[in-house]
């Protein structure tokens, strides 16, 4: 056994838009563990439930993180719902999945930039990003706002798309389409990246399912499990199959995102395409009173609300449990045995989102 | 136009932001937004940096951390809040984690409000910071105080 | 929705033969959360299988923050269980990695606790 070195990586990482932090214990150049710790970003915002009112923490959960925005704020009202037994209108159900899979398009092709960039590969990078603008600007078209929608409401949505958008919305999403199809190419086909990544940030599936990884992570080491079946919104009558990948590593993870891109763009056609028309929201009065566990799927992975109401206007428990926080016991296990230089390109295999993760 | 503004260095920190800001951040730098074609580059070095663009609010943790980066920069220099939360604390101000705005904690010279703040206010406000960086390093604008705030 | 759900309540002694339960009937950890109730915590466990939620629920008393952990069946519980240590000031006994109150850096101590209303520090 060699000497055993201590490497702080993080909380300020060139490769990590946010401050996390890493103990590697180091055997020459190999990790023989890992060790997390958090609170960088730590805001403490479930304790907000207590002063503000169960209405107003619809904006609140939109802003535990700036990428997955809205379906923050869709799983949040959806519980809300759910203990208030609110009929939400059909419209409403499918702008919310429209929405949704539009975050979802753009939340991917946000970490395939960054990925390109951990590899050093600047000029792709770039390019994800230049495509991305292109779905903003569908979603500053459609909802009003960039990164932070506020659309969603409880019981129902706050705003309604007309015909002539929505048309428009399918057009750009054509050309869209066909861009992220150039990107992904790149990231299938070249074989630079390809010997870079390949074999890198193993974990079996059997880890996978029993260190309770999400998402793209759990998808990618060959577990069919996508929150969508769940059937929330209007999941329930689309048609689709998640994405799964056997390959167990960075690659494997970095194809079921590229897949998720062009699966989402399916379902925003179809959302579109079988949307009712009608109303998109109802109104919602009187104060929750009951518990719920709401689970939606994330970019990222599952993403679990757990909601306790007591029939006055502040909630008695606002519970967020994150993908990242997920998916931090399956990035302790696939370092070990790594070598020091793969680190960037694992920790960010998993997607981490720290500001969703510490609240 | 003088010296200091033809290429401003910028340095990056995210306080407790929610992402939305810092993405917008990011954002500015790809192809659509491209600041880079204004000389404005992106340095993670405090100490090659002469703006200070902070997203998210002050919290317990980070305070020591946008000070001493703060403390690490050449002088003259400015600081940009950027996004309501690093303006005030924003919609996060109750949090029991958060102190607030980043003057709470360093002076700031350039508010820029929004949720999520968007790409032309960033470039715009650090435009302004522009004209404030000419000031200074012409020892004509304010001196910064704790909680100095100077109209650009 | 085809998101059942339903809990089960036992005795916080339970908590780790009944995680070892799910473990080997292949259940997923999905989460561990806490909600203040008076002169306590409710702990709640969720496990996940085949898009089926189960959960199983136990009390600690404030008398009494003690917790037994269910690292012995899903490791990856010590992210939860240093959670609630550090936000609801519990003491989980066994834990394999313990952060002593280290794993979030907080402006104060147990903040999601009913005997701190305010959650405000300073």
């Amino acid at each position: 056994m060699g000497t055993r070195t201590v490497i702080p990586f993080g909380p300020q990482h060139p490769v990590l838009p946010e401050p996390v932090h890493l103990d590697l214990v180091m055997e020459d150049e190999k990790i023989v563990e890992a060790i997390p710790s958090l609170g960088y970003v730590h805001r403490g915002l479930e304790k907000l439930a207590a002063k503000k009112d169960f209405n107003d923490m619809v904006f609140v959960s939109e802003r535990i993180c700036g990428i997955c925005s809205f379906i923050h704020s869709m799983a949040y009202s959806t519980a809300i719902e759910n203990i208030m037994k609110v009929e939400v209108p059909e419209r409403a159900q499918y702008l919310r999945v429209m929405w949704a899979e539009m975050s979802r398009v753009h939340s991917h092709l946000l970490w395939l930039g960054l990925a390109a960039d951990a590899l050093g590969y600047e000029s792709l990078f770039m390019h994800s990003w230049r495509v991305r603008e292109k779905v903003l600007d569908v979603i500053e078209e459609t909802s009003g706002g960039r990164v932070i929608f506020g659309t969603c409401k409880i019981g129902g949505v706050r705003r309604d798309v007309d015909a002539a958008t929505l048309d428009k919305t399918l057009k750009m999403f054509d050309d869209i389409e066909v861009e992220c199809q150039e990107i992904v190419h790149v990231f299938a086909g070249d074989p630079s990246v390809h010997k870079r990544v390949a074999g890198v940030g193993i974990l079996s599936k059997d880890d996978a399912y029993a260190l309770g990884a999400v998402g793209p992570v759990l998808r990618a080491s060959g577990v069919t499990w996508d929150a969508r079946k769940l059937g929330y919104a209007a999941y329930g009558k689309l048609e689709w199959e998640p994405v799964v990948e056997t390959g167990c590593d960075v690659p494997a993870r970095v194809l079921v995102r590229a897949k998720e891109i062009f699966q989402s763009i399916g379902l925003i056609r179809q959302a579109i395409k079988k949307m009712p028309k009608g109303p998109v929201e109802v109104r919602v009065t009187g104060n929750p009173n009951g518990e719920t566990i709401m689970r939606v799927e994330q970019p990222r992975g599952e993403l679990v609300y757990h909601i306790q109401a007591n029939g006055t206007k502040n909630l008695a428990r606002f519970r967020v449990r994150t993908p990242t926080f997920a998916n931090i016991p399956p990035l302790v296990k696939m370092l070990p045995g790594c070598e020091l230089a793969d680190v960037p390109i694992i920790v960010l295999s998993i997607d981490p989102c720290i500001s969703c993760t510490e609240r | 136009m003088g010296i200091m503004s033809k290429s401003p260095w910028i340095l990056h920190y995210d306080g407790s932001s929610c992402n939305g800001c810092d993405i917008e951040v990011l954002a500015c730098l790809t192809p659509l937004y491209d600041v880079e074609r204004f000389g404005i580059v992106n340095t993670g070095n405090p100490k090659h940096a002469d703006i200070l663009l902070i997203t998210g609010a002050v919290n317990e943790q980070n305070k020591e951390v946008v000070t001493n980066l703060y403390a690490q920069m050449p002088d003259p220099k400015v600081v940009v809040a950027l996004g309501t939360c690093a303006t005030s604390g924003g919609i996060f101000r109750e949090c029991y984690n958060v102190q607030g705005g980043i003057d709470t904690t360093i002076p700031v010279d350039v508010y820029v409000p929004g949720c999520a703040v968007r790409p032309e206010a960033i470039i715009e406000g650090v435009v302004k910071a522009l004209g404030v960086l000419e000031l200074r390093a012409a020892g004509k604008a304010q001196t910064h105080t704790p909680t100095g705030k100077v109209k650009a | 929705m085809s998101d059942e759900q339903s809990i089960e309540l036992v005795e916080r002694s339970q908590v780790s033969a009944k995680a070892a339960e799910f473990k080997a009937g292949g259940w997923r950890l999905v989460q561990i959360s806490s909600v203040p109730t008076l002169g306590g915590q409710e702990i709640t466990y969720s496990f996940d299988k085949a898009y089926r939620l189960q959960s199983v629920r136990t009390t600690v008393p404030n008398a009494d923050p003690v917790l037994p952990t269910i690292t012995g069946a899903y490791f990856a519980a010590f992210t939860y269980e240093n959670e609630l240590q550090d936000l609801v000031g519990l003491k989980v006994l066994g834990l394999p990695l313990d952060f002593k109150g280290n794993f979030y850096r907080k402006a104060m101590n147990a903040p999601l606790t009913s005997s701190n209303p305010d959650g405000k520090a300073g």
